[in-house]
């Protein structure tokens, strides 16, 4: 008895000194982090915390803890809604579309760019491709708006297909691809700077070489230019794919109207739909966890995939 | 040098011209919207296709929307919020940074943890309004300031910056009596202008172009940002207030004129300047990608 005390007091009592020891020593950095821990803590774990709204029935009035809990309740309801499957579908469209066309597209930027011999071309061509990514997206989106208006640019050439005006936003098929599209233009220039900075680290020796061994350009290109840049465009995919489920929905709420919402209403517009502006706020909460909850697993999946194939992890 | 084949000068040509096709493509949206907002209004009324030139010449539009109230307001707001945010960005950033970049600190890997986790997972929207309102933000400006003045990734590329410098040159200045803040001060941030640099600008092209927290926390239209007020002028089609003080009969056909004028007011400060900055954006996009 009289041993198992004085053990339960010792430990704390090795320990204690030592802890104090590190906040003398380091008292300062423990002071600067103080305000940069309770960001985290307030407005990053503050709606963790918040989140178990999902599972009660949520009013302003009673507060979190004060609300009743009900189970999963708004759960069964998101998974048995009709807008479930279309949520589901168009989120997974939109993003597996941006990933098919908008991944290759820097990397074929990257690759032209990179045969280019003149300096100063090189130098305009990446300006302008860059441009577009320090537009606002509100205003990128008022200028798609303009252009896809009845009386814009895309319908003066339209007319003279032989279709009548109107307006293209207005049409659900038509959504996804204007989305897609600009998407492409917005990111193109920006995300090919990585893929160039490989590229300027592949060893030029492993050209000449491949040109004496009489390789043309297309041989080079998968000879020496792919192998060289293949990590980056592994750890680059892997990335998009663990961000599947993050659409950027901003642009979709900017773009979308009751007529499209057949296919471009996803789960993050949804949760704002519903949330804010219908006050449905438990209900969104969950349908805002399931989406958080899908995508920590796939950044995990993607980045154990990572820690195999490339020997590079996020974390 | 080996002598480059008659395909590979092929190849060259053909590769720039389409790049000069590609960059053209990129470009000509941009050279629209600065043609059309210099077009008088029954010009572009008339005009259709593509827009090479001006449609008529008229610089009406321009004065109508720098004469607008809420335009000049939202660019008031909009700075106010960029010069506290980012001051309070910077040094939430830097203090963070440099602490977390300690080798021998205790609990550091714990709070690393912590910190990086917020990346992949998050309360959600909901909760986040409601964090932001129980904290007393809605409807103020620092709703705008305060709960994204940490952003994770800019966070990292900063830490990683930080601990790229030299250890002995700070021990030297520890044995001379220096503190932390002091080492921080005299040492690192001169040290790590170029990382410093370009996270400045992160933030601040952050800022400039949010405009969903200003939508969830802001009322108060006299508090609206300019993206908020640009988003009614363009998304939700609402030039009244532009048009207001015109009154004459060819303000109508002004309309469209107005948005593209709209859109060149909140944009060319920003494109003319972010050549010159390029490189900075392109660096923090070369040290974010070490351990991106």
């Amino acid at each position: 008895m009289k041993q198992a005390i004085s053990f339960g007091k010792t430990v704390p009592r090795q320990k204690k000194p030592r802890l104090l020891r590190e906040l003398a020593k380091n008292k300062y950095i423990y002071i600067m982090l103080i305000p940069f821990l309770l960001f985290y803590i307030i407005f990053m774990y503050g709606p963790m915390y918040g989140a178990m709204i999902a599972f009660k029935d949520f009013t302003p009035k009673l507060g979190i803890l004060g609300s009743p809990w009900v189970g999963i309740k708004h759960f069964e309801a998101f998974f048995g809604s009709i807008y479930f499957w279309r949520l589901l579908r168009n989120t997974i469209s939109i993003s597996l579309q941006t990933l098919i066309f908008g991944f290759p597209a820097p990397i074929i930027l990257a690759l032209l760019l990179n045969e280019v011999r003149q300096a100063w071309f090189k130098k305009t061509v990446q300006t302008i491709s860059y441009m577009p990514h320090f537009i606002s997206l509100v205003v990128v989106c008022g200028i798609i708006k303009i252009f896809t208006g009845s009386e814009g640019i895309i319908n003066d050439f339209m007319v003279n297909l032989g279709q009548e005006r109107r307006d293209l936003l207005l049409d659900p098929a038509l959504f996804q691809p204007i989305y897609v599209i600009s998407d492409i233009w917005q990111k193109i220039g920006w995300e090919s700077i990585i893929y160039l900075a490989a590229l300027s680290g592949v060893d030029q020796e492993l050209y000449e070489a491949a040109r004496i061994d009489g390789a043309g350009k297309w041989r080079q290109l998968l000879s020496v230019t792919l192998p060289c840049i293949l990590p980056t465009i592994v750890v680059m995919l892997i990335l998009r794919v663990g961000s599947m489920m993050n659409i950027g929905f901003e642009k979709i709420i900017l773009l979308y109207n009751g007529n499209t919402y057949e296919t471009a209403d996803v789960i993050s517009s949804y949760v704002y739909r519903k949330g804010i502006q219908e006050f449905s706020y438990s209900f969104s909460t969950a349908v805002g966890l399931f989406n958080s909850v899908i995508n920590f697993f796939l950044v995990l999946s993607a980045n154990t995939i990572s820690k195999k194939v490339n020997d590079t992890s996020l974390w | 040098m080996i002598k480059r084949s008659v395909g590979e000068r092929v190849f060259e040509i053909i590769n720039i011209i389409i790049l000069t096709f590609l960059g053209l493509i990129a470009l000509y949206p941009l050279w629209h919207v600065l043609m059309a907002s210099i077009s008088s209004g029954d010009g572009l009324a008339r005009h259709t296709g593509a827009m090479f030139v001006p449609a008529g010449f008229s610089l009406k539009a321009y004065q109508l929307v720098i004469n607008t109230p809420m335009v000049l307001k939202g660019y008031g707001n909009t700075l106010y919020i960029l010069v506290f945010g980012l001051a309070l960005s910077m040094a939430m950033t830097i203090l963070g940074a440099f602490a977390l970049s300690r080798k021998g600190l205790y609990g550091r890997k714990v709070i690393l943890l912590f910190i990086i986790f917020t990346m992949y997972f998050s309360g959600g929207m909901i909760p986040f309004y409601f964090t932001v309102k129980n904290v007393g933000l809605a409807d103020t400006r620092w709703a705008l300031i305060v709960p994204t003045c940490v952003n994770t990734f800019n966070f990292i590329i900063m830490r990683t910056g930080f601990e790229a410098i030299p250890v002995s040159l700070e021990e030297s200045a520890k044995i001379d009596g220096a503190n932390d803040f002091i080492v921080l001060w005299k040492i690192i941030l001169p040290l790590a202008k170029p990382v410093i640099a370009v996270i400045v600008l992160y933030y601040a092209v952050g800022i400039w172009n949010s405009w969903f927290n200003a939508m969830l926390f802001l009322r108060s239209r006299e508090l609206y940002p300019l993206q908020l007020v640009l988003r009614e002028i363009l998304i939700q089609n609402d030039t009244a207030a532009m048009t207001m003080g015109g009154g004459d009969a060819d303000t109508g056909m002004l309309n469209e004129v107005l948005k593209y004028a709209t859109i060149c007011v909140a944009t060319i400060p920003i494109l003319v300047i972010y050549p010159f900055l390029q490189k900075y954006f392109a660096k923090g996009v070369m040290v974010g990608a070490v351990k991106g």
